[in-house]
């Protein structure tokens, strides 16, 4: 879980996670706001169900991929918290747009 | 389709300074990043931070400070600015302007630039120690960029453990901002500063970067911060989460108890554009790595596509500002913007001052070798996070006649994942540069198509071609 230091302004802003209440300040990435917030996993891998959270914070790893607002595989260290949005868990990975038809060799 | 004469990808101090430097010569010129404010990751959140939480500003210190000023700069440039833009294709054809792809406030829309500047720097090599997909493990960066964005910090107790400056400095962060680090793990390899001594006169060409290096180390000295020395070994232990720590110092095993472990081992260049474009790359051997090939005004293999900053090869924030007026320049000089001879006379000046900034990085590669355990790993630590591949499964690839990672992909999904070979691309290179013998630059890296970030179906039903 993280803490916060002092002195930090900015307003409050209030969204839902799985459900529940929580509240962040503005300008937190969701990546952020969910791990002040004691989220502890972010995602479950397709594979084994293994439980994830942010690694990188910058856009990299994919290990914060949560829904937001009903659409599956949002980068949530990418996206700012806004009143009233809905997170939740990405439970698996729904497929990417193009990676079906990828033929690496 | 709008065009440009210069799209640049990434906002940080080589696309900032690039921006401003194209547009002071009359270009138009549009830049797009990830993140929702500019800076990079180096100045991420300097506005908000120089603006609302001036306290920060003292904690994160005068280099992260000093980002202030270019920013302000790039914003009053005239320069377009989409934040929070996601580059998911760029298309160079053989004659022509580039077209690029974005996701951007909720809808796709591709424009075309005579020029393209890739700017998207560095990112922290992935650590592939046991347990490090493990929530509680994250990189040092990211706890930085938590620090810089929200003023967010880990509860006890809290390890870092890694090797290079970067580590250092956020560390000397953490005791300002009175932030506790139960214990520091340092895995450079004893002698670090035997093995700097040679590189030290050409390095005093860069000895504020040498003074502020000395001054770090004097900070964590009287902090009283135990460290543990010449740490091998290293894992992450925990059924759902992060509990312990397990590592050898000088040899001896060590186990502590852990909320939290921040990795570190250096940072190399993101590859995923010049992969996409086909660039031509080599491997550098000092830093463990890709790097494009570049000319010495940060051309790539590929026609009007240019790299500056770390993204070409790792130099730190200044030695991005250069690289990134003199990509501009060039740009200019091409465009007929700037004439030729006062076009290379500042061309000239940027590069002696980029060649001042670089010049300590032959010490800081000795003093820090990136790891050279990543090939020996043992074959159960987890090298694909997002397919769950295993060391062991690589080798096995290469045992059954993959001769690169391309192939090892296909019989593995390895890289096929959501990270699309971020995370395990370059410990996959090195994985069968081992098994096979051959160098990593025979290996190669991952073949990268598009889209390089996922897209939306809002986003690619709401495609605006006209944008
Ligand atoms: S935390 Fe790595 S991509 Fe978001």
């Amino acid at each position: 879980m993280l803490r916060r230091l002092p002195e930090q302004k900015g307003r409050k802003v209030r969204f839902l996670f799985e459900g529940e209440q929580v509240s962040a300040l503005e300008g937190d990435s969701v990546a952020a706001a969910l791990m002040a917030a004691g989220a502890g996993t972010t995602r479950t891998t397709p594979k084994s169900g293994a439980p994830r959270a942010p690694y990188c914070m910058m856009g990299v790893c994919f290990e914060c991929l949560v829904e937001i607002d009903g659409v599956p595989n949002r980068q949530s260290c990418l996206v700012e918290v806004r009143d009233g949005m809905r997170v939740r868990r990405q439970q698996g990975a729904p497929g990417l747009p193009g990676e079906a038809d990828d033929d690496p060799v | 389709m709008t065009r440009f004469d210069l799209a640049i990808i990434g906002a940080g101090p080589a696309g900032m300074s690039a921006a401003v430097t194209a547009r002071d010569a009359g270009l138009s010129v549009i830049v797009v990043d990830e993140q929702p404010a500019p800076g990079g990751q180096i100045w991420r959140a300097i506005g908000r931070n120089a603006g609302a939480r001036p306290g920060n500003l003292a904690i994160l210190g005068e280099d992260y400070a000093s980002g202030a000023k270019l920013a302000a700069r790039f914003e009053a440039s005239g320069a377009q600015f989409w934040p929070s833009a996601s580059v998911w294709h760029v298309d160079s054809p053989d004659d022509g302007d580039k077209s690029l792809t974005v996701a951007w406030d909720g809808v796709t829309r591709q424009f075309t630039a005579r020029a393209l500047l890739i700017a998207t720097g560095a990112m922290e090599r992935p650590v592939p120690v046991p347990g490090w997909t493990l929530p509680g493990v994250m990189t040092v960066g990211a706890a930085q960029t938590l620090l810089k964005s929200s003023g967010l910090y880990p509860e006890p107790s809290l390890l870092l453990a890694g090797s290079g400056p970067l580590l250092l400095l956020f560390a000397a962060q953490c005791v300002a901002a009175g932030i506790k680090i139960a214990a520091l793990l340092e895995t450079t390899p004893p002698g670090a500063y035997l093995r700097g001594l040679p590189h030290l006169p050409k390095a005093m060409l860069g000895w504020r970067t040498l003074l502020k290096g000395h001054r770090l180390k004097r900070q964590l000295g009287v902090s009283g911060i135990p460290v543990y020395r010449a740490v091998t070994d290293l894992a992450a232990k925990g059924a759902e989460r992060l509990e312990r720590v397990r590592f050898r110092s000088a040899g001896m095993p060590v186990e502590l108890e852990a909320a939290h472990l921040l990795l570190h081992e250096g940072v190399v260049p993101n590859p995923q554009l010049t992969r996409l474009l086909r660039c031509e790359h080599h491997w550098d051997a000092a830093q463990r790595c890709f790097r494009p090939d570049l000319s010495d005004r940060g051309e790539t293999s590929v026609d009007n596509v240019f790299v500056a900053g770390d993204g070409g090869g790792i130099g730190g924030a200044m030695a991005a500002v250069h690289s990134g007026r003199i990509a501009a320049l060039e740009i200019a000089e091409r465009c007929g913007a700037v004439n030729r001879p006062s076009g290379d006379v500042e061309i000239v000046k940027a590069r002696d001052a980029l060649r001042a900034e670089l010049a300590v990085r032959p010490l800081l590669d000795a003093m820090f070798p990136p790891p050279d355990w990543i090939a020996r790993l043992d074959g159960d630590v987890t090298v694909c996070r997002c397919e769950e591949v295993s060391a062991a499964a690589i080798r096995n690839a290469a045992a059954l006649g993959a001769p690169g990672p391309n192939q090892a992909k296909a019989f593995l999904r390895a890289g096929m994942g959501p990270c699309q070979g971020r995370m395990c691309g370059l410990t996959v290179t090195e994985i069968l540069a081992d098994a096979r013998g051959e160098s990593p630059e025979r290996i190669g890296y991952y073949r990268i198509r598009p889209p390089i970030k996922p897209v939306t179906l809002g986003e690619l039903a709401a495609l605006d071609g006209s944008d």
